[in-house]
């Protein structure tokens, strides 16, 4: 790699670096936008006892699902995990722990690790289970609890064009939580459907600045559709 | 007679005003979307990133990156935008969104609900619905009145782990339009053909009922 070029080659080369128990943070919606070949590597790599923290945790046999077939998650800290028999069999198990997490408390808790933002106050969940042992406080007469924000000590990001230094775009509704997940990794690791010259994308319609990124990789999508609903 | 998922839709889509931001969750609440009055325009936020979400795709227009919280692939109206999960609970959490519908497996007088979880048998998440019950300014519950066993789902005080407290104040069923407030259920309509009584029976939290219960009135 030379200057800001941070273009890598192979798949080993893009997630150089992971072991065990370490926390990684994943973009996605379901199936839409995900990291396919990152996802495949760390199953290629079988390093073991990661947390992942990710919306959803894939489908039986795809996406963040294969880690779990394959026994290599220890924790997992999501909004939504009901497409995944294996998930709740391994729940109900004791294999797995899960940390199921609001949704758009899942998202600001990215955003704001990325931003250097330790913990936010928010209504969403106060006095229910997710708010139990934390801290609430009274603001213009509403309560609200503290969350803690998320790091992880990797992030592993979809888009849909990426320049060599890593500034990007993503397509439709497959941005979803990829932004806030490419500013909360200690390395962020890009896969994108197409690599470009710096300079070809328009500055102003960038999404997410290279300074976020550290290393980007050309990728291959199967890009499976998880409920395909066609008009009447 | 009680009414149908379509008619429950029907009675909702009522509510909208023009111009309306609305979030409708899954089930019931997106059928609503269908039955938008012909004279008014509203838009369909949906929270993995979509603000005016569009029919499902024709086989031409089918696309992967275009989907909605239900996961079923979807299109762009005419006029929306495409966001990032952290803008898209922004708008919700910052009361932007004017409406949000949504299921429940019970809600009670203080207006609690309850509807993501059943300990020991269903673990699958909650998804947005704790942000939408505490970030949207309107929040309407469709649900059938009592279980399938004939169990109120209305109740003085919810059993389940909540979603969300003291933020319903408007509940839609089969049989009733109801309003939370003061500490009670009150019956502003009935479906058309239901008793009160029997929507008595099966409202087990306190419930008001004033002299005149209007029959729903659909076009």
């Amino acid at each position: 790699m030379a200057g800001f070029d941070k273009v890598v080659t192979s798949y080993a080369e893009a997630m150089a670096g992971l072991e065990d128990d370490m926390t990684v943070i994943a973009g996605g919606f379901g199936l839409c936008g995900i990291p396919e070949g990152l996802i495949a590597q760390i199953k290629t790599m079988q390093t073991k006892g990661l947390t992942i923290v990710s919306n959803n945790c894939g489908v039986d046999s795809f996406g963040l699902g294969i880690l779990l077939e394959n026994k290599q998650v220890k924790k997992m800290v999501s909004s939504y995990v009901g497409e995944n028999a294996l998930f709740e069999q391994q729940l109900l198990n004791g294999e797995l722990e899960v940390e199921l997490t609001p949704q758009g408390t899942l998202a600001e808790k990215m955003r704001a690790g990325g931003a250097g933002i330790p913990a936010f106050y928010t209504a969403t969940g106060y006095g229910t289970p997710v708010g139990e042992g934390k801290e609430s406080r009274e603001f213009n007469g509403r309560p609200y609890i503290l969350e803690e924000s998320i790091t992880g000590d990797f992030a592993i990001v979809k888009a849909y064009k990426a320049d060599r230094y890593g500034n990007c775009i993503y397509r439709h509704t497959a941005q979803n939580f990829n932004p806030m997940a490419a500013t909360a990794g200690k390395i962020t690791v890009l896969e994108v459907e197409e690599i470009v010259e710096p300079g070809e994308l328009e500055p102003s319609q960038i999404h997410t600045p290279g300074i976020y990124i550290d290393r980007v990789i050309q990728g291959c999508f199967e890009k499976r559709i998880e409920r395909k609903v066609l008009a009447k | 007679m009680a009414l149908s998922r379509d008619q429950i839709a029907m009675r909702v889509a009522q509510e909208f005003q023009d111009g309306d931001y609305v979030n409708l969750g899954i089930g019931i609440p997106t059928l609503a979307a269908n039955f938008v009055p012909d004279n008014i325009e509203v838009m369909l936020q949906s929270e993995n990133g979509l603000l005016g979400m569009g029919p499902n795709p024709t086989e031409e227009q089918l696309d992967a990156d275009m989907i909605n919280a239900g996961k079923e692939t979807v299109t762009a109206a005419t006029g929306a935008s495409i966001f990032n999960s952290a803008e898209s609970f922004a708008m919700i959490r910052g009361g932007h969104v004017d409406f949000t519908v949504l299921g429940a497996f019970e809600v009670d007088v203080s207006g609690n609900i309850a509807s993501w979880m059943i300990p020991n048998k269903l673990i699958k998440g909650m998804g947005g619905a704790m942000d939408l019950v505490a970030g949207a300014k309107n929040i309407i519950v469709t649900m059938t009145h009592a279980d399938k066993h004939g169990n109120s789902k209305l109740l003085q005080t919810c059993t389940l782990p909540l979603t969300g407290v003291n933020c319903i104040t408007r509940i839609i069923t089969d049989l009733a339009v109801l309003e939370v407030k003061q500490g009670a259920f009150h019956l502003t309509e009935r479906a058309p053909g239901v008793s009160v009584d029997e929507i008595k029976s099966k409202t087990a939290g306190e419930l008001v009922v004033p002299n005149e219960v209007p029959e729903m009135v659909f076009a």
